[in-house]
């Protein structure tokens, strides 16, 4: 994105490494559990649920529902001008999982709880950050 | 009420003490927290060689600037004190977890008088420059966020305002909760600190200032965030039997919580209306026969507005969902005939972001009845003091001693 804000970066290492540039091919992943197929984030060495210690990222569809959102008009972070909209969002997958992200491709007046939202990914230098945009309608 | 022993009813605090506290006071955080120290240490009528036991919450941390006034170490070697027991630390049931722990170590008989303090000066160290300065770690174009700011900082998310407003949105959403209705935890809050002289904010605020005041992140405005400042605050933590010839009839600790039972997460918590302080007021109610209608004196942590809405909801003062209507209009958290007298010092909205002990220090300051001018009425005998939001929660249920 050539218009991309400026970011602050996750630190990568080798326990996040696959999540943050899962979006290099455009797809979502989180782990999962090799026995009992619960998605396991932020990335952990065991199963909640099941205590197995066989977690693969997979990919998953992208789609998700802001849970919550609010509009930032703070100006925190130079070069990362306000207003913008930061939204928790739950994956269509297992909404027990969230992502705080922001939300895209459309005004902030316009973002509703509830809303259906797609993945889109923001790629800076090892970093492709998950993004959710508004739904295209089925 | 269970079987259990409660033994936080072995402990009691003897002496509360606080250092000046302003918007930028430019002094060491050592240098505050001594002065807080020896206040609390001269209300309980003991000295310094008294004193063998120390807790704070954070404890010794260098960022961010401001944050911890203090470790453990350097006020026992500023005041050579002779200890058998110490405790810091951040991973704690909120800032007030170090008293909560200091009762345990009093009835464990570790220790007869614990001082507890904690210290900021967050005010002088963001100088003129805002929050953000000592947010983002130093910033810089070179800086990335680990932990748990790899999640939020990135989607410019930095500060505890936003994650916070994402539990009030939805709050708002699922029980129609308005800015209006919220407006009344920091109108409650200013009309209090106007008896507080030691209060940073003291101008009348209307409901318009309220509603005409910039947005920080919605539904959040200015006035819904606490004011930074410098200052310590300390209480002495004494063993029951210890304390019984001092100079003042120490006020007891009834009941504790300290419970958190679901993710210990900001964004992975699993009710967006409530926090873990739910689980911290049902473990307090559950080690005590009195009820949320016996209290009357609450100071209820408001590092923003909603925290303290979410608090009198978790501790039962009105059902889950109706902290709105149970707000609206101030008359039912007022100093004076309100059901419960809510931040009566002016909180951390007006009063100063002390970080949790100011509400434990007003509560001690209203059960003796050395309230002032803003003293609550009647005598209160039962006060509770909440600090934490978010994964963060301790509180504590107090009584005022029989004579």
């Amino acid at each position: 994105m050539g218009d991309a804000p400026f970011r602050i970066l996750p630190r990568v290492n080798d326990e996040n490494r696959f999540f943050w540039m899962s979006g290099e091919d455009g797809r979502l992943r989180f782990l999962r559990c090799d026995e009992c197929g619960f998605l396991v984030h932020p990335p952990s060495p065991i199963c909640p649920v099941c205590l197995c210690k066989r977690l693969t990222p997979t990919a998953v569809s992208g789609r998700a529902t802001v849970a919550t959102f609010t509009v930032n008009h703070q100006p925190w972070i130079p070069g990362y001008d306000p207003p913008y909209v930061v939204a928790l969002v739950e994956i269509d997958e297992q909404p027990s999982v969230r992502l705080m992200t922001n939300i895209v491709g459309c005004a902030p007046d316009d973002v509703r709880i509830g809303m259906p939202v797609q993945v889109t990914f923001e790629h800076h230098d090892d970093v492709w950050l998950p993004l959710f945009e508004p739904a295209a309608a089925e | 009420m269970s079987a259990i022993e409660v033994g936080e009813r072995k402990a009691v605090i003897s002496g509360i003490g606080q250092s000046e506290i302003g918007r930028r006071l430019h002094r060491t955080g050592v240098d505050l927290t001594v002065d807080a120290a020896l206040a609390a240490i001269a209300d309980a009528g003991l000295t310094r060689d008294d004193i063998d036991g120390v807790a704070t919450y954070p404890g010794n941390m260098d960022t961010p600037p401001g944050f911890s006034g203090a470790g453990v170490n350097e006020v026992q070697d500023a005041l050579r004190l002779k200890l058998n027991w110490l405790n810091g630390g951040l991973e704690n049931p909120s800032q007030l977890g170090s008293v909560i722990t200091a009762c345990a170590a009093v009835a464990a008989g570790y220790a007869n008088h614990v001082l507890c303090f904690r210290t900021v000066y967050e005010g002088s160290a963001q100088g003129d420059k805002g929050r953000a300065s000592v947010t983002m770690g130093g910033g810089g174009g070179s800086f990335r966020a680990g932990g748990f700011m790899q999640w939020s900082l990135p989607f410019g998310a930095p500060s505890a305002a936003n994650w916070i407003a994402l539990y009030a949105q939805r709050h708002f959403h699922e029980y129609g909760t308005t800015r209006e209705q919220l407006a009344q935890i920091a109108l409650n809050a200013r009309k209090n600190a106007q008896l507080n002289p030691r209060a940073i904010y003291r101008d009348p605020m209307s409901i318009d200032d309220y509603m005409d005041a910039r947005m920080i992140t919605s539904p959040f405005c200015l006035f819904d965030c606490d004011v930074p400042c410098d200052g310590g605050t300390a209480v002495i933590v004494s063993r029951a039997e210890a304390a019984a010839d001092l100079r003042k009839p120490p006020v007891r600790v009834e009941a504790i919580g300290s419970a958190i039972r679901g993710r210990p997460s900001w964004d992975q918590w699993e009710d967006l209306t409530t926090f873990c302080l739910r689980d911290a007021a049902a473990m307090m109610w559950s080690r005590t026969d009195l009820k949320p209608s016996d209290v009357r004196v609450a100071g209820l942590y408001d590092g923003f507005s909603f925290i303290a809405m979410a608090w009198l909801e978790a501790l039962g003062f009105c059902a889950k969902g109706e902290g709105g209507p149970f707000i609206e209009g101030g008359e039912r958290i007022a100093r004076v005939g309100g059901q419960v007298a809510l931040n009566t010092n002016g909180g951390q909205l007006s009063g100063g972001r002390l970080h949790g002990y100011g509400f434990l220090h007003e509560a001690c300051t209203q059960l003796w009845g050395e309230g002032g001018d803003r003293q609550v009425p009647g005598e209160p005998e039962v006060a509770v003091a909440a600090a934490g939001g978010g994964p963060l929660a301790g509180c504590l249920l107090l009584t005022r001693s029989r004579s």
